[in-house]
Order: structure tokens, then sequence, then C-alpha cells
């Protein structure tokens, strides 16, 4: 069982307040979707969800099993985003064994096969990343993103530069993500998460 | 960190971040090829300069850690400059802990930065025959404490500047007061092996050299977590 449980959140950048006072908790099976319109602060939201942003106030605390969750937070995290970069200079698949050394958990070439050919890259996973389309990196993200089985999953954008096959393999993970954790979608497009049980809109704020 | 887990598990990190970039740099040559040719450039200047003149052995000393300080400017931001510049900060953020992040950027940077000043010294000294070495114990130990301090001051600096618009100018500007009073003490330490001084009458220097790295990596650690985050 793991929550999610954010208290009275707010973010300031150079005195401009982005949002504030935003609390919501979500619990293992549960959805939470994030809108807004542009620059309203979706992306700067999940990024603290996802622990690489300090928020200027209020709390992000994570539980597992009823105990709150301190250190290595970043292992119970998956996240996709535009705007994420994976090593260029790397393959698909040392991309995903790097994943899972920087975290210190074991390294598991077979899963990471496995991982790559669910995201259709199968055949390009001995590729460098340079080769890749915009289209197969969003893919490979999702790999890159699933491979340590974190029970939390955060998607801002998610279905970006993807295809029709692309948008289908991305909803069943949504799906499945679903049923074994949290999700967390930012989006625009309301039909990427047509069913969520909990919502932070952040138009007009603050 | 007194849990062994969390220790083995900081390790088994720091080490990932030192292998990924230490197989990074072998694959595209960012910090490498920089600051070799840093090294054979600012020599070739130099021994032209001097032309047929046999500068003393302080000097020589001076104009060594000169070579070894800006060589290590143009080479040792890369580590955090890459990762901004190609967008990696985020997912590295994601991937580890800042401490893990710090201590495997710093690994990579002294091992870069010792195998840079090792051909800097060869060359130095086919170029600069008058150039001695008489206590090679006292050398070596200088060079190798010189090029520690050098890799935890720059880390720490880079991490700083990787962010900011200007770091190509910023990263020397902030460097070297911070680095000032390592030089004066690697180039007095480098002074006293040239004129063959015994091992202890360096001990001094090294005490200093030592509590300098003490210090940067300390503060290093400290500060790195704000530096990285935000």
């Amino acid at each position: 069982m793991i929550d999610l449980e954010v208290t009275a959140l707010a973010k300031t950048f150079n005195r401009r307040s982005i949002f504030r006072d935003i609390s919501v908790k979500v619990q293992s099976a549960q959805t939470l979707r994030v809108i807004g319109q542009n620059g309203a602060g979706k992306s700067t939201f999940v990024k603290i969800l996802a622990q690489v942003l300090t928020p200027t106030s209020g709390k992000v605390k994570i539980s597992r099993d009823g105990r709150v969750m301190k250190s290595h937070l970043h292992n119970l995290i998956g996240f996709v985003s535009p705007y994420m970069q994976l090593y260029d200079e790397f393959t698909a698949e040392e991309n995903l064994l790097l994943s899972l050394s920087l975290r210190a958990q074991t390294v598991d070439s077979t899963a990471a096969k496995n991982l790559l050919g669910r995201v259709s890259l199968g055949g390009r996973s001995n590729d460098q990343v340079r080769t890749f389309s915009s289209g197969m990196k969003q893919r490979l993200k999702y790999a890159f993103a699933l491979i340590h089985r974190p029970p939390i999953l955060i998607l801002d954008e998610p279905m970006s530069n993807l295809d029709t096959e692309g948008i289908g393999t991305v909803r069943q993970i949504m799906k499945e993500q679903q049923d074994r954790g949290i999700l967390v979608v930012a989006t625009n497009d309301h039909s990427d998460l047509e069913k969520f049980d909990h919502q932070v809109d952040l138009s007009g704020r603050p | 960190m007194e849990d062994p887990r969390k220790m083995k598990s900081f390790l088994v990190s720091t080490k990932a971040v030192f292998l990924k970039d230490w197989r990074s740099e072998l694959r595209t040559r960012y910090a490498l090829s920089a600051l070799v040719m840093f090294v054979l450039t600012t020599i070739a200047i130099i021994v032209f300069a001097f032309g047929g003149e046999s500068p003393s052995q302080e000097v020589l000393a001076g104009v060594l850690w000169v070579i070894i300080f800006f060589s290590g400017m143009s080479g040792l931001a890369r580590t955090f400059v890459a990762e901004e510049e190609r967008g990696t900060s985020l997912t590295l953020q994601l991937l580890s802990t800042p401490t893990a992040v710090l201590f495997g950027k710093l690994a990579f940077n002294v091992v870069l930065i010792i195998i840079v000043n090792t051909l800097a010294v060869l060359l130095f000294l086919f170029f600069f025959s008058t150039f001695r070495v008489s206590s090679v114990g006292l050398f070596v130990t200088t060079l190798a404490l010189g090029s520690i301090g050098l890799a935890s001051a720059s880390t720490i600096i880079a991490a700083i500047i990787a962010r900011a618009n200007t770091k190509g100018s910023l990263f020397p500007v902030l460097s070297l007061p911070l680095l000032l009073p390592l030089l004066m003490t690697v180039i007095h330490a480098t002074s006293l092996s040239s004129e063959g001084a015994f091992f202890s009458e360096g001990l001094d220097d090294f005490r200093i050299l030592v509590s300098y790295i003490g210090a940067v990596t300390g503060v290093s650690y400290i500060l790195f977590d704000y530096v990285w985050k935000d």
C-alpha cells in the first residue's frame, strides 16, 4: 500500500507565485489528474511530486504500508515527460540498465529486453538513443520509468510524440499502473485520463 | 548513513555514477579532448615564449601549476555542464541521491585530472630539461594531493555554474579565489621537490592540502543538495 499526500503546497519563482495552497491525498489504486492551461505550473507541480524540485512551502509525504518514507524516494517513482532526456550516447538497453545501477538495484538484462519489447523497441535495443526518432525516445522513456517497477508513476503530457500504436501501449501501461499503485497524469488533453479519482486544477491560480 | 544497507546502496550508486561518466567520456571525449589539447597548446606556447632562456626552478614550478590549473578549468566543469546542456540533469536527479551524484562525479574528476596531470608533467619534463625533480616522493605526493584538491573544488563550482548562462567565463573566475590557497601550497611544495628537500620538509604543505581537501569536500557535501535540486 502506497500513499501520496500533498499538504498546502506552494511554489514561487523569483517572487512570482506559480500556485499555492494545494492539498490532495492519493492512495494505492487511485489516479490523480493535474490540469491547467499552459504556464499554470503542471510540470512544476509534478516535478515537486517526483522530488526533483523543492516546494517554496508545503509538504509532499509518501508512505508505504503506513510508514512515512524519508530517503531514496526516487526509487518509488517512475517519471515520463517530454522535457526529460535520456543518454544519447548509450544504447536503449544500456539506458535501462543504467537506471537500475544508479538506483543501486540488481541489474536485470532480461527484464530490460522484455520491457523494450513491450514498447516495440525490441529490435533496436542495441542502437544508440541518438539514432531514435522523438516518438521512439518517448516510448523508451516509458521503459525507463517502469524498469524498477515503481509504485508511483507520474506522467507529464503522456501522449506527446506518440503514434496510434504508442498511444495504445501507454493506455495499457496506465491501466496496469492503476491496478498496482498510484498514477499521476498532468495533461491538457482530457481524453488522456477520462476516469480519475482526484483532480488538481491549476487554472486561474494563485 | 549509519545503516549498512544505506551505506552499501550509496557506494553502489556512487560507483554507477562514476562508471556512467567514464563510459560516456570514452564515447564522447567531451572533457578529455579539451584537457589534452589545452595541455599541448599551453606547453607549446610556453616553450616558444621562454626561447633559449633557463628560468629558475621556482618559476618553472609555478608555470607547471599554471598549466595544470588552466587545463583543469577547460575540462573539469564538463561533468556537470554536459548534463545540463544535454538536458539529462533531470534524469540523473530522478535516478540517484544527490550525495551519490556528487561523489561519483568527484571520483570521475579526480581520475581525469590525475591522467591529464601525469601527461602534463611528462611533457613538461621533456620540454623543460632544466626542470629537476630531485625528491620524487615529495613531488608525486604534491601532484596527487594537488590533483585531488583541484578536482574537489572544481566539482562543486561546476555544479554551481552549470545552470548559468555565462558558465564558460564564470568557472575560472569563481575557481581562482577558491583555488589560490591550493595553488600557493602546491607551487611551494613543487619548488621544495626541485631543490631536493627531504619528504619531511613538505609535511606542513601536505597538512594544508589534506585540510583543504577535507574542508572543500565537507562544504560540498552540505551544499550540494541545494545546488543540485533547485
